[in-house]
């Protein structure tokens, strides 16, 4: 499925500072159950936003409007557990486009790559700057520059680079996925298992 | 041959690199595929935009296993969404030509149970699956681990995905483990030591007499966790005890091929010398029963001991605090006699047969407590059948259990199987995530002998004073 090309991105954040937000969180199983990709941003971190009875939890970040954008930042260890790629889908179909954090789950961060969500990891204390810069002022701009792979704080100026393999940046840079890059591969596939052991 | 010294994981992976990509991942090569009926149907809605169709067929497993329900199978599925997914399936697979076990196939259960039960999985292998537990058949000597939908569609269109290689880790666990200390608390151990995030962006081999001296079933408990330290899979040397194992099994390797195959699986170790970028030692006496506290399969504690106060747990306060509060538990609480409400055995993790067996060993002659509600689910079919052939249901049925039918079932809960809201549950599974079992649901990670001392007591039981 194509996504949007990512190339710079200025927006306002949305602050997570939680640890450890596990898939189920961002999006919990009983919400799997769809056969196409459509919708799943409605039940984004559904049992954190949404009482039992789908009233919203005040205190939870998402039902506080002060705060949006198109940028989540949130606590390390941001993506583990289960290898559903529905939290990629519900974080993009919600409209975020990049997931800030110092430490992310490796599946989900494929996953999101796959989906066109672009995981920049910080250092904890680059982490707490922007939590810093956010709870300051809540439409603080981050300038997220692929090409150039830094984050700044607009505000102040700080500014951090982040990884990412060239071949990833390319794709995300041009909206490529590796679905087209392994259909031009197919004769090297085949030549392959004609000589593999399974 | 190259005659540098090289681990069990390079050697696999290595033999699995279609192309190296300059600063970018390597086209990795996926002998043996998985599908289930959540994370599919996506994938092949996308050959079908992309005019793509499946590239081998034969190298792809169905089974029904995340959705189904666990009584009255042979009825049909009452969810509508559950249904229309479990027919999605059945009509992908017919479509592709790929073997399909569905929901009343005698072959039917959990994907990592039947996988290495009908002999898919196989030492050497390159196994995927869009569910992260696929790091179970890294018990056998396979490099396996969980994917995302869209490298479903990968690897049903070109049977490859791109993946940077991971670094390598090896945990050595040795000496003799005591009395009523499980595989389950093994992994259990090793999780609370490294944390829910201590080996992400790693693949694990373990080794050392304790995984030397396990069991299959054991193993595969073991590396099913893998993935709860972060881990992308973890792997086990194959030994006699794998090949035995594999041996007669419907889809192993007969006759001729077995002996060829046996003289490969027997390279598959890792050489003397080899490097790994980390590596972690512990000694088997240290680990008792252990349970889970918290709300990651990284907070886990030996059952005797006290929930550490949040300076010494290693995570932020904040983090911690709401942790507890979720679990209505505080800093310093005795786990033994915590109330519990509702006991599950079962998953991909202890739904095998020497699960059931431990279970049986101390609610036999017992009598469940009536306040405990228990599921009992078989990862598949064949362990149902086995759990009947060695009198095990007998044993259940005299003390109050019900044997259900074959599923994920309470794991995650997807089915009807729902932990309710701030009821407590000892559970065999995996997970005990923030409402993984049921929206409120506070779990407890523990093995199948904790799970059953808790299911006779009613409360949270050290299974040592009851063998």
């Amino acid at each position: 499925m194509a996504y949007d090309k990512f190339t710079i991105l200025t927006s306002s954040a949305v602050p997570m500072p939680i640890e450890n937000v596990d898939t189920d969180q961002i999006i919990p199983a009983r919400f799997l159950k769809a056969t196409q990709r459509k919708g799943f941003g409605d039940n984004l971190f559904r049992d954190w936003r949404y009482n039992g009875d789908d009233t919203p939890k005040k205190d939870f970040v998402l039902n506080n409007n002060i705060y949006s954008g198109k940028i989540l930042v949130a606590g390390k260890n941001f993506g583990s557990g289960s290898s559903r790629e529905h939290a990629a889908w519900a974080i993009y179909d919600y409209g975020f486009r990049c997931v800030v954090s110092s430490f992310f789950a490796d599946i989900f961060k494929n996953n999101s790559l796959n989906v066109g969500i672009l995981p920049v990891q910080v250092s904890a204390v680059f982490l707490d700057k922007i939590f810093s810069a956010i709870e300051a002022d809540p439409n603080a701009q981050l300038e997220i520059n692929l090409p150039e792979q830094t984050i700044t704080i607009l505000a102040t100026g700080e500014k951090e680079s982040f990884d990412i393999n060239g071949y990833k940046k390319h794709n995300m840079i041009n909206g490529y996925d590796d679905i087209d890059y392994l259909q031009s591969m197919k004769d090297d596939i085949r030549a392959f298992v004609s000589t593999s052991q399974y | 041959m190259s005659n540098n010294p090289s681990t069990l994981f390079d050697k696999v992976w290595d033999a699995h690199v279609v192309r190296k990509i300059d600063d970018g991942p390597d086209v990795f090569f996926i002998d043996r595929h998985f599908i289930h009926e959540v994370t599919s149907p996506v994938a092949f809605l996308g050959l079908e935009t992309r005019g793509l169709t499946v590239m081998f067929p034969e190298k792809t497993f169905a089974t029904a296993d995340h959705n189904t329900p666990t009584i009255n199978q042979h009825l049909p599925v009452q969810d509508p969404l559950s249904a229309k997914q479990l027919k999605a399936l059945e009509t992908n697979t017919a479509k592709y030509g790929i073997s399909h076990w569905g929901l009343g196939n005698p072959k039917n259960g959990i994907v990592h149970v039947v996988g290495p039960e009908n002999g898919i999985t196989l030492p050497g292998m390159t196994i995927v699956c869009g569910d992260s537990h696929t790091s179970t058949h890294g018990a056998f000597g396979a490099i396996a681990f969980g994917i995302g939908t869209s490298e479903v569609e990968m690897v049903l269109s070109s049977q490859c995905i791109m993946q940077p290689k991971p670094r390598k880790m090896r945990i050595n666990v040795n000496g003799k483990l005591g009395k009523a200390v499980l595989p389950k608390d093994v992994v259990l151990y090793i999780i609370s030591k490294l944390t829910a995030a201590g080996a992400t962006g790693y693949f694990v081999e373990y080794a050392g007499e304790v995984f030397e001296n396990m069991s299959m079933e054991g193993r595969m408990t073991v590396c099913n966790m893998s993935i709860e330290m972060g881990a992308r899979g973890g792997m086990i040397a194959p030994d006699e005890t794998t090949f035995n194992y594999i041996k007669g099994r419907e889809k192993a390797p007969k006759g001729e091929a077995w002996d060829k195959a046996l003289a490969y699986w027997k390279t598959l170790k890792t050489d003397e010398g080899a490097q790994f970028d980390i590596e972690y030692n512990y000694d088997a006496a240290d680990i008792e029963p252990m349970i889970t506290f918290g709300t990651n399969p990284g907070m886990g504690i030996g059952i005797s001991h006290h929930i550490p106060v949040s300076q010494e747990a290693g995570s932020g306060k904040a983090s911690y605090e709401k942790s507890l509060n979720y679990m209505g538990f505080h800093e310093d609480d005795a786990m033994l006699g915590k109330k519990v409400d509702y006991v599950f055995i079962g998953s991909c993790t202890n739904g095998r047969i020497e699960d059931f067996r431990a279970f049986a060993s101390i609610v036999k002659g017992r009598k469940k407590a009536d306040h405990v509600t228990a599921w009992v689910v078989p990862g598949s079919h064949i362990v149902e059948q086995q759990i009947k052939d060695e009198g095990i249901l007998d044993i259940l049925t005299e003390a109050g259990f019900q044997l259900r039918q074959p599923g994920c079932s309470a794991c995650l809960a997807m089915n009807d199987d729902k932990i309710p809201a701030g009821k407590y549950a000892v559970s065999t599974s995996n997970r005990n995530f923030e409402g993984r079992q049921g929206p409120g649901a506070r779990t407890m990670l523990a093995s199948p002998l904790v799970a059953a001392a808790a299911a006779v007591t009613g409360v949270v039981t050290d299974p040592r004073t009851l063998l």
